[in-house]
């Protein structure tokens, strides 16, 4: 295993998320050209059709609409409660999961299908062993937020 | 082609057993469903042994060490929640092939309290769980139970109702975990853990054992039908591709896939069965599967429930044994409990929760991630 490193500037938390040196972090997924099947992430072989290196990379939208959700009232220590796990479906293709936040953890407010827009801040804080931070992705309703995380 | 029979089956009763080794307590079902089978392991020409927990352990070695080092060939399977129903299949498929005519099939778990699933401290990266959504189990069966909700309304009490029916039907089952009680406003009040999933809607991490003896017809008749089930299905799929599955585990299209086959292979449909054991991990999942076996058209589970259909004495009971919810869900062990319970019934020696005259029943398991396993299995007599 390599040695990890303390390296300049935060890390993604996910490979399929992009964190370009002083520009805007962005979500990549990949499209099948024989069947468009899209996946989050770079990949080289289909799972649907099974065809290989028709896969082509591409930047994924940062607008969506909330498919299903859960509200978490227990998980794990350290895990600050309650929070919504939410499952969105991105314009354009491909579904992602995440942390709906800016919202009431309350399903008479939680509306299925509403917009909502990926934004991107530090990851809760959370600290790898070797002390490097992270930059993750959350979700929040379209128009609802400062753009801001936290 | 001929086919395959249960000979034996049991399980013990399910509970929490720290003292006791996973080894022991599969030896344990070993031997009862030997008995019950009037064989010894003597008899026995493999062994397909189901755990998890202790997957890289030979656990099914360790259990001949405790009942008879006899040679045979050991496989130990882990397929989540699906387990024990592998390696019960597996053993039909030895059978099938007529690679031997005697087989036993074992399951078995000790389980720890608290949350399954979630992912730990990344040694590369950082924990994601509260971060990236939630990956625990009462999360992900619910996200999948409000994705039935978002197609057809179905209401937080709907889900409910399947924990006050399957708590009700193990206050007769002497082997299930808890033998209470739950009514709608305790299994609603009690403490939410991922909504719509309250505490009473997650299955009861338990330790238990389950096991069974199968044999080919031709050794079945030698030795006697008398009690003798008849398998009539044995299916085994995996999550075919679908949209979101990937980021979102699909439950549904596995089971579907794994019905349509059962029912073809048996020659029957779901208006058949006299009973069903399905994998109500949580109380959201069960409705689902209401609907992926067939036992009513989609979008209906939550009517179905409300109707009363699926309780002991309705026209389809579900979960006879309690289910997951109450009588207990040691993972492993889950899969071969659940033909047990089907096996009493058609064996009419399931006493207070009797389903009176069952001749045909399924039984339906899903290991998230995925593995469905589903068994149609035919009173002989």
């Amino acid at each position: 295993m390599a040695e990890m490193r303390v390296v300049t500037g935060p890390l993604p938390v996910v490979p399929f998320l992009k964190v370009p040196e002083g520009g805007e972090p962005y979500l990549v997924g990949s499209v099948c050209q024989s069947c468009q099947a899209t996946f989050l992430g770079e990949r080289n072989v289909c799972s649907k059709c099974g065809v290989r290196e028709q896969m082509t990379c591409q930047r994924l939208a940062n607008t969506g609409t909330l498919h299903t959700y859960s509200i978490v009232h227990r998980s794990f220590p350290g895990v600050a409660v309650p929070y919504v796990s939410a499952v969105v479906d991105l314009q354009g293709g491909c579904a992602i999961k995440g942390n709906l936040i800016h919202i009431a953890p309350d399903p008479s407010v939680i509306r299925f299908g509403m917009p909502v827009e990926v934004i991107y801040g530090d990851a809760l804080g959370r600290k790898d062993r070797a002390g490097n931070a992270y930059v993750s992705y959350f979700f929040q309703p379209l128009g609802q937020g400062t753009g801001r995380t936290t | 082609m001929s086919d395959v029979y249960v000979l034996g089956i049991d399980m013990m009763r399910f509970g929490r057993f720290p003292e006791r080794s996973v080894a022991d307590l599969g030896a344990q079902a070993a031997l009862m469903a030997l008995d019950d089978a009037g064989l010894s392991i003597q008899h026995m020409q493999a062994l397909y042994c189901a755990n998890l927990g202790q997957a890289n352990a030979m656990v099914g070695q360790r259990i001949l060490h405790q009942i008879g080092q006899t040679g045979i060939p050991v496989v130990n399977c882990a397929n989540a929640c699906a387990a024990g129903a592998t390696a019960f299949r597996e053993a039909w498929l030895s059978i099938k092939a007529g690679v031997c005519d005697l087989a036993l099939a074992v399951g078995v778990e000790q389980m720890g309290r608290g949350l399954l699933g979630g992912d730990g401290s990344d040694a590369q990266g950082i924990p994601t769980e509260g971060l990236l959504g939630s990956r625990t189990m009462p999360a992900v069966f619910a996200e999948a139970g409000m994705e039935h909700s978002r197609l057809y309304g179905t209401s937080f009490e709907q889900f409910a109702k399947v924990s006050v029916k399957n708590h009700q039907h193990a206050t007769r089952n002497p082997k299930a975990m808890y033998q209470m009680e739950t009514p709608l406003d305790v299994v609603m009040g009690s403490e939410m853990i991922a909504y719509p999933n309250t505490k009473l809607m997650c299955s009861v991490n338990v330790d238990g054992a389950a096991a069974a003896v199968l044999a080919s017809e031709r050794k079945a008749q030698e030795l006697g039908l008398g009690r003798a089930v008849r398998i009539k299905a044995a299916v085994l799929t995996s999550d075919p591709w679908q949209e979101r599955d990937l980021v979102m585990a699909d439950i549904n299209t596995c089971t579907r896939l794994a019905a349509k086959q059962a029912y073809e292979m048996a020659g029957v449909g779901p208006e058949d069965l006299d009973l069903v054991e399905l994998h109500d991990c949580f109380a959201t999942a069960e409705l689902l599967h209401y609907e992926n076996l067939g036992l009513c058209g989609a979008g209906e589970s939550g009517p179905f429930i409300d109707s009363g259909a699926t309780c002991i004495g309705g026209a389809i009971p579900v979960n006879a044994s309690g289910g997951l919810l109450s009588k207990g869900h040691p993972l492993g062990a889950t899969g071969i409990a659940n033909l047990y319970e089907v096996a009493t019934h058609l064996r009419g020696e399931a006493g207070a929760r009797q389903v009176e005259g069952a001749r045909l029943g399924l039984t339906h398991v899903l290991g998230l991630g995925s593995a469905c396993g589903i068994h149609i299995l035919e009173r002989v007599s």
